[in-house]
């Protein structure tokens, strides 16, 4: 009986080419657009570190002055360095790491008389031990510095895979010494390649498409003061711009501009962790420092990705239109479908008349309206893939992560079927409840 | 013509007419919003920066937080700069309208005032600031020599600067009805600056961008090459740009080659740059409503011609008892217009309602009541220019037909 459906329906379909194509064009063009824009949404709001995410918690504290205090408010977004250097050596969590941004010039250690190259700049990290395990940081060659590392400030740089090929020609530099804004430090890991789709651990840095190349003690960068990036907070001056670096690495100084990250392995140590931190402000109130009431904040990853609204406003607004653009299109295809099932009113009067069931009208019907929706989809899943093609060819910094994955090609799948079935149910409804009598009168 | 008999032969097509109206009143609904947000963004696309654009050029270098002496090597980068052949000024600049660097500070009219407090953009530079970024004095006058001072100089929260150069926009909002020349304005610290000029427009860093409230921009006489990572700005001659560009790098090498030149671009680069994201998005829209309004226009003319072919013996009724060609193709037009009218009322409270939901969770203004007979004025277009086909192909129903088929 399917084979005979499918014949009407390729026969009524051919019967009128423009309206079968009108129809196709309106649902692809729904179907590609909104799955164009809700596979960006997919992967820009996707888990940046899945398996771990529950695990790691973003620390902020408020030790700002008490003007501006709103009870229940947000925290300060990032520490202080007295503050991070507190938390790191109380080592409450399973894993903790205190980091900032920085960008430095590179070079390998030369004989002295070889000729000078201007320095490779680049992005890097200043971080404590726990930064790789924690965030599952793949090695190539080498490992981590050590907490005692950490402590003695020691001239150790952990490095990219891609920027060992550059200043030694070989991944294998472990041993070897680089030149980092002209302090000699020593080469103690070379890092496999390593790209979380966002940089969820700083984003005062950016969100997409920013990755570090060398990676050193936190200390060593305050040690030998070799810049930081990102945002800085300070209170006691009411010039919030850039400020001079001196002033900020002071130990007591009153900015905030260090982000603290926590590993905490059990629900329960969770809710511990988030009295220590309470304790702390409290503490920290009493000895004078902090001025407000022990405000803290501790969220997971996703959690915190959510706060700082990481996917960028225009793509929710594209995804809103593009799901609008598909309702408009849906709407104009059941009317087109409806138009075309009323006009073979007379054709289907005869065939009940000659003993088709109601149900077997609906199922011709729908058959049909599949036919037309199961097209849509295909062109539709072209397009999206087109779509997708001329995002990556935007010049956004999310650019490169816009790649149709298999979840969502499954769910342009589904949603061209559900799309066409939808599209199709009320007319072929409207065309088996048609009284064959009259149907027949009429002619 | 009568609307009576139209509206009885709708209400025995309800699936239909419902569908055609929920499809207008959708496509009325998203167009309305999507022009506006189109009409926002060229707003903000063609925002004015107050520099002479054309002319720009902006030199970032990077490497010079090893120098000795900052402010001596900038003062010999810009003498270099300004040799070259094409460039009428060179001065170094903490940040350019329309880009990714940002300076503000708070300040108050009032000192201590909370009510008077607002946000300013700092710009700070060196002497030939004002010329170079060719910013129009409209009272006042330019920094004096003496008063510039350096940022390095700057003690607890005190900007050192005594003196001020603030925009026409920012003397009306801040010091309504003075003379802003000799006013003192409250920015970073506790001693008043003096306005000693009145500048005709200079953006902010991201004018446009924050929708929320005013900001100002003001320059201070305040040398800071080196908190700023030696920003220079070039104002060359246009013809010459190419030129230009080519000879910055081996000009900076020449005062001290241990630093290098990480971007040379011209203003209009950095501004493109900075509004392409609102270009992009008013491209989509444009597209996107282009579509809409194509799949609603065929979606009509596939009705009507239903309509029309359902209803050839009527027709062909009409036209044997008197009824003028004119008389039918009008008939479907009031029809239309009826079914536009309803889709276009529902659609625009359905468009208040998505712009409310929009500025919710977007920095988006209330969608003004200007938009509403654009929109309703280009559907009802469409409406009419999609059933006149099918109108007039039921105009030249002969009337024999209505004797013919009975």
């Amino acid at each position: 009986m399917l084979a005979y459906y499918l014949d009407l329906a390729w026969r009524s379909l051919r019967r009128h080419v423009v309206l079968t194509a009108l129809m196709i064009l309106t649902l692809g063009f729904g179907v590609g657009a909104s799955m164009t824009t809700l596979t960006v949404l997919h992967a820009l709001s996707r888990d940046p570190i899945p398996g771990k995410s529950h695990k790691l918690f973003f620390v902020q504290l408020d030790p700002r002055k008490l003007a501006g205090y709103v009870p229940g408010g947000e925290p300060e977004g990032q520490l202080t360095r007295l503050d991070a250097e507190a938390l790191l050596r109380a080592g409450r969590a399973d894993r903790q790491a205190m980091m900032v941004g920085g960008n430095v010039g590179v070079e390998p250690v030369r004989d002295p008389g070889a000729a000078a190259l201007p320095a490779t700049y680049v992005d890097a990290r200043w971080t404590s031990a726990d930064f790789f395990p924690m965030f599952d940081v793949p090695f190539a060659a080498g490992r981590g510095w050590t907490v005692v590392e950490d402590e003695a400030a020691a001239r150790v740089v952990v490095i990219t895979r891609e920027l060992a090929d550059k200043l030694f020609g070989t991944v294998d530099a472990v041993g070897k010494s680089v030149r980092v804004n002209d302090t000699a430090m020593r080469v103690v890991g070379v890092l496999d390649a390593w790209q979380p789709p966002s940089h969820f651990y700083d984003l005062s840095v950016g969100t997409f498409g920013v990755a570090e190349q060398v990676f050193a003690p936190f200390s060593t960068s305050v040690a030998l003061k070799l810049g930081r990036s990102g945002d800085v907070n300070c209170w006691a001056h009411s010039v919030t711009a850039a400020k001079d670096d001196d002033w900020v690495y002071a130990l007591d100084a009153p900015c905030a501009w260090i982000l603290f990250w926590v590993e905490l392995d059990r629900p329960e140590r969770v809710a511990a962790y988030r009295d220590f931190l309470i304790d702390y402000s409290i503490e920290q109130h009493k000895a004078g420092r902090f001025e407000r009431p022990p405000t803290v904040a501790l969220r997971d990853v996703l959690a915190w990705l959510d706060h700082k609204q990481v996917v960028p406003d225009e793509v929710h607004l594209q995804t809103a239109v593009a799901l609008g653009f598909l309702a408009v299109c849906l709407i104009n295809t059941v009317g087109l479908l409806l138009t075309k099932f009323l006009r073979r009113s007379p054709a289907l009067g005869v065939r009940r008349a000659l003993g088709a069931s109601r149900r077997a009208i609906f199922v011709q019907l729908l058959v049909e309206a599949g036919m037309v929706g199961v097209a849509g989809g295909v062109l539709g899943l072209g397009l999206a893939w087109l779509g997708l093609l001329a995002v990556r060819h935007q010049p956004t910094d999310y650019a490169p992560l816009a790649h149709l994955d298999l979840p969502m090609l499954g769910a342009t799948i589904a949603l061209a079927i559900a799309s066409s079935l939808l599209a199709g149910v009320v007319p072929a409804w409207r065309g088996c409840q048609l009284p064959p009598a009259i149907q027949l009168k009429s002619q | 013509m009568h609307v009576r008999p139209i509206l009885s032969a709708l209400r025995r097509h309800r699936t239909t007419a419902a569908l055609i109206i929920l499809e207008i009143a959708l496509t009325c609904a998203i167009v309305c919003n999507a022009v506006f947000l189109i009409h926002s963004r060229l707003a903000r696309i063609g925002l004015s920066s107050g520099l002479a654009e054309d002319e720009l050029i902006r030199v970032q270098l990077t490497g010079s937080d090893k120098l000795a002496d900052p402010k001596e090597t900038a003062r010999r980068d810009l003498a270099a700069l300004a040799a070259l052949p094409g460039v009428r000024s060179a001065a170094s600049v903490n940040m350019l309208p329309f880009s990714s660097a940002t300076w503000w500070s708070d300040g108050s009219v009032e000192r201590d005032d909370p009510a008077t407090k607002f946000s300013a953009a700092m710009y700070m530079g060196s002497e030939n600031l004002l010329e170079t970024l060719g910013v129009q004095l409209v009272a006042g006058r330019g920094f004096t020599h003496d008063e510039y001072v350096d940022y390095e100089s700057m003690l607890d929260d005190e900007l050192p600067a005594r003196a001020v150069i603030i925009t026409r926009s920012a003397a009306e909002r801040l010091l309504p009805g003075k003379n802003p020349l000799g006013q003192r304005l409250y920015v970073s610290g506790k001693t008043p600056k003096t306005v000693v000029g009145v500048i005709d427009r200079l953006a902010t860093s991201n004018e446009g961008i924050a929708m929320t409230e005013p900001s100002y921009a003001m320059i201070f006489p305040i040398h800071a090459p080196k908190i700023a990572g030696h920003l220079y700005v070039l104002r060359v001659d246009p013809a010459r740009r190419a030129a230009v560009l080519g000879a910055i790098d081996a000009a900076i090498a020449g005062v001290d080659p241990n630093r290098s030149v990480s971007s040379r671009q011209p203003y209009r680069e950095i501004r493109d740059e900075f509004f392409r994201g609102d270009r992009a998005l008013a491209l989509l829209l444009t597209g996107v409503s282009i579509a809409l309004l194509a799949v609603t226009g065929f979606g009509i003319v596939g009705l009507a011609s239903f309509w029309v072919q359902q209803r050839t013996r009527q027709i062909g009724i009409r036209r044997a008892l008197g009824a003028t060609r004119g008389d039918i193709v009008r008939y479907f037009q009031l029809e239309n217009f009826v079914l536009a009218t309803a889709g276009i009322a529902l659609g625009v409270a359905l468009a208040f309602a998505i712009n409310l939901w929009l500025m919710r969770h977007y920095p988006i203004a209330r969608l003004p009541l200007a938009f509403v007979p654009v929109s309703a004025g280009l559907l009802w277009l469409l409406g009419q220019l999609a059933v006149l086909g099918p109108a007039l192909r039921a105009a030249a129903i002969p009337p024999a037909i209505a004797t013919r088929s009975v």
